[in-house]
């Protein structure tokens, strides 16, 4: 084990060397770009023994990674923002084929309009497209999460794909110091890769993917349901093992100062550390304040959840993404799903759009509207928690009627 | 693991479904033939994903994957590389698919392969339409036909795949035409004897979407070539050959008059048509002369 300094790209890039690909397809895109760079660095010193594929698009770079993964090799590929979603019909391909790729996912806001900034609405949007989702809360759980990915969607109980996800600039550009396990070390806790189930190999044929008629279709989806549900207790074996060999702790959900919370925000991402640091501030002011940070995704740990706000009288989840028609965000719709046999009152909280940093007044903010509603002096909060007060001026146009 | 229900003569499944008169059959069986057992196929959406299967039932008797419509190339490229890491140079990973899944929504991949030069053999079957969806124009569609979204037919030439293909310099590439299953062969072997990215690109008539008569696939696939139609060629190293000069260059009216797919066309686009016909024949040959 060495400490060394990555940013969160570089972290990324790190955890795919020690997994050794044989393949790597990926296409450039803001924040993502150092990833794609990096690896065809490793590939071109030696220090990776892959194929690189150049691909025209992210749409071939799915394709490429699903093709080469089904002949029996790890592959690697990462991807942002539209990026992501010029892949999501082939991410479907990944999913329902069960070929377990592991790809880093640099968050960033979807066009329209045009942001180069975090937000969670790229990965958000394929929350159900059959991924398993990991959200990153620093540069070491880039590394970590990555490693562990591999094994989580690699394993036979699994077989389904992974997006470890990571906030745009705040964790992809972010100089962090790394606990890095020695390569011998990961590689004995990644381990090789083997194909299961599906293959291309001539010597045991078979047709992948072709037409399935609506008679098994129900089934196969049942499978990837299935999946999900092995993935959850593979996620918890894996982090066992993970902390045991790295001595490092990782979570589904982590629970911080909740035990005898009164509020409590529920948070995703980079933006965990800085709740964390408005709680400690609340607490030693006397109040109450815990939050619950969502690692895992999807799976969604509904019961954890569950279990970890049971005793909380208000809460608040923070959405990175609009969620827009929705009556909340996609994390508060999952967090209030989950609670909804409990008696706390959960508000949905959206903001940090496109790269607005979630700061500690934000917190301030979201956890004073809280403790308003707890304490009776108020009946709700305010959903749209950083938005300006003249956000219906912005480029208005005037049209004469 | 594959187990046989029936053992089919050749590497295709007897009993699938295309419509009578349809040669896609033919094109697949004499290229899996010429091909031989260590082929694994992509095949993207499209009439030719009958040759896919359906649910557990394989159709040929070689691996392969249904893509998407716009990514054969890519994920041929994936299979090829992975097969490359592995040290597996012999297995040969070859794409068939249709003009719509090639000359329109797949082209972007198809040109990332060949400018890479991925060991692949891609090869598209030209029915001139979207068929599978229901005989819609395709950019393959040539002018004057008509189709479900060119009812009064189509006011603009098809595109150029083969130069498109040129202008990419792979190794080896060439049209074929089910006209001429010897010539088609031939050049499929060809393919498979080359290394890099080869593209094959085959007239195949289609009775349903075209109008014609289903004995009458041959035969319309031979008027083709006769007025130049479609072209006979081969692309080597860089240096073009052309097939026999066609008989009937730049009249096209017997050809029109076997399809509906024409019978809106009057003089004036009979007459324009064999002129674009005569216009890209005679190009194609100062290209061969250089
Ligand atoms: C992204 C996408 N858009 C549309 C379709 C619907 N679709 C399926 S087959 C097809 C037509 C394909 O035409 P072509 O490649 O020429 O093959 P043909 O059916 O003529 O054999 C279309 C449009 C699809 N499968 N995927
Ligand atoms: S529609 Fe045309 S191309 Fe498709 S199967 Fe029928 S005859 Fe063949
Ligand atoms: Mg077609």
């Amino acid at each position: 084990m060495a400490v060394k300094m990555f940013d969160g790209n570089g972290a990324a890039v790190e955890a795919i060397r020690l997994a050794r690909p044989g393949v790597i397809a990926a296409y450039p895109i803001t924040p993502q770009s150092s990833i794609a760079e990096h690896l065809a660095d490793e590939v071109a010193a030696g220090r990776i023994d892959a194929e690189y594929v150049r691909v025209e698009s992210e749409h071939s770079a799915m394709s490429v990674a699903v093709g080469a993964q089904l002949t029996g090799v790890r592959v690697a590929t990462a991807t942002a923002s539209v990026g992501l979603a010029l892949m999501h019909e082939v991410c479907g391909v990944a999913a329902g084929c069960r070929v377990p790729i592991v790809m880093p996912v640099v968050n960033r806001s979807l066009v329209a309009p045009w942001s180069l900034w975090c937000d969670h609405s790229d990965t958000m949007a394929e929350r159900d497209t059959g991924w398993l989702q990991y959200y990153c809360a620093n540069v070491q759980e880039i590394l970590d999460l990555t490693l562990c990915a591999y094994r989580i969607a690699e394993h036979e109980d699994v077989m389904t794909p992974a997006m470890v996800c990571l906030d745009g600039f705040f964790l992809s550009h972010s100089m962090q110091r790394v606990d890095t396990p020695d390569d011998e070390a990961a590689w004995d806790f990644v381990k090789p890769y083997v194909r299961k189930n599906m293959y291309l190999d001539t010597n045991d044929v078979m047709f992948i993917n072709d037409l399935c008629p609506t008679d098994e279709h129900s089934e196969i989806k049942y499978q990837q349901y299935v999946g999900f549900q092995e993935a959850a207790r593979v996620t918890k074996e894996v982090f066992a093992e993970y902390e045991e060999r790295f001595g490092r702790k990782l979570h589904t959900v982590e629970s911080y100062r909740l035990d005898d919370a009164d509020v409590a925000v529920v948070t995703i991402g980079s933006m965990s550390g800085t709740g964390k640091y408005v709680v400690n501030q609340l607490r030693e002011q006397g109040v109450k304040a815990g939050l619950l940070r969502i690692c895992m995704f999807r799976p969604f740990p509904a019961e954890e959840v569950a279990e970890a706000l049971k005793n909380v009288k208000v809460i608040g989840v923070v959405d990175r993404s609009a969620g827009l028609g929705a009556a909340q965000g996609p994390v508060c719709t999952e967090v209030k799903a989950a609670c909804c046999g409990t008696s706390s009152k959960i508000f949905g909280f959206c903001g940090g759009i496109a790269g607005r940093d979630i700061s500690d007044g934000s917190f301030r903010k979201i956890f004073g509207e809280l403790t308003d509603v707890a304490e009776g002096r108020s009946e709700t909060c305010e959903r749209w928690f950083d938005v300006k007060p003249n956000a219906m001026n912005i480029r208005e146009v005037d049209v004469p009627c | 693991m594959l187990t046989y229900q029936v053992q089919p003569k050749g590497a295709v499944s007897p009993g699938i479904n295309t419509c009578q008169g349809c040669m896609i059959d033919v094109i697949f069986r004499n290229v899996l033939d010429v091909m031989g057992p260590d082929t694994v196929l992509v095949i993207p959406p499209g009439c030719a994903a009958q040759f896919s299967g359906c649910g557990p039932e394989a159709s040929v008797t070689v691996p392969g994957i249904q893509g998407n419509l716009e990514n054969s190339a890519a994920i041929a490229s994936g299979i090829a590389n992975g097969f490359r890491h592995q040290g597996n140079d012999h297995t040969q990973v070859v794409v068939i698919a249709g003009d719509g899944g090639t000359v329109d929504i797949g082209l972007q991949s198809l040109s990332g392969a060949m400018e890479r030069n991925e060991d692949i053999i891609y090869i598209c079957y030209d029915n001139e339409a979207y068929m599978n969806t229901g005989v819609q124009g395709s950019s393959s569609t040539p002018f004057a036909a008509s189709t479900t979204t060119t009812p009064a037919g189509k006011p603009v030439n098809a595109k150029d795949l083969i130069s498109i293909v040129m202008a990419h310099r792979v190794p080896y590439a060439a049209t074929a035409s089910v006209a001429d299953i010897f010539d088609l062969r031939r050049k499929v072997q060809k393919a498979k004897e080359t290394k890099g990215c080869r593209v094959i690109h085959i007239m195949s008539p289609c009775p349903t979407g075209w109008g014609y008569p289903s004995a009458k696939t041959v035969e319309v696939a031979r008027e083709a070539v006769r007025c130049g139609a479609w072209v006979l060629m081969e692309y080597e190293n860089g240096a073009i050959k052309l097939g026999r000069k066609p008989e009937e260059l730049g009249q096209p009216q017997k050809y029109f008059a076997l399809q509906k797919r024409f019978c809106g066309a009057g003089e004036e686009e009979i007459a324009k048509m064999g002129a674009f016909l005569t216009e890209r024949y005679e190009y194609l040959e100062k290209l061969a002369q250089l």
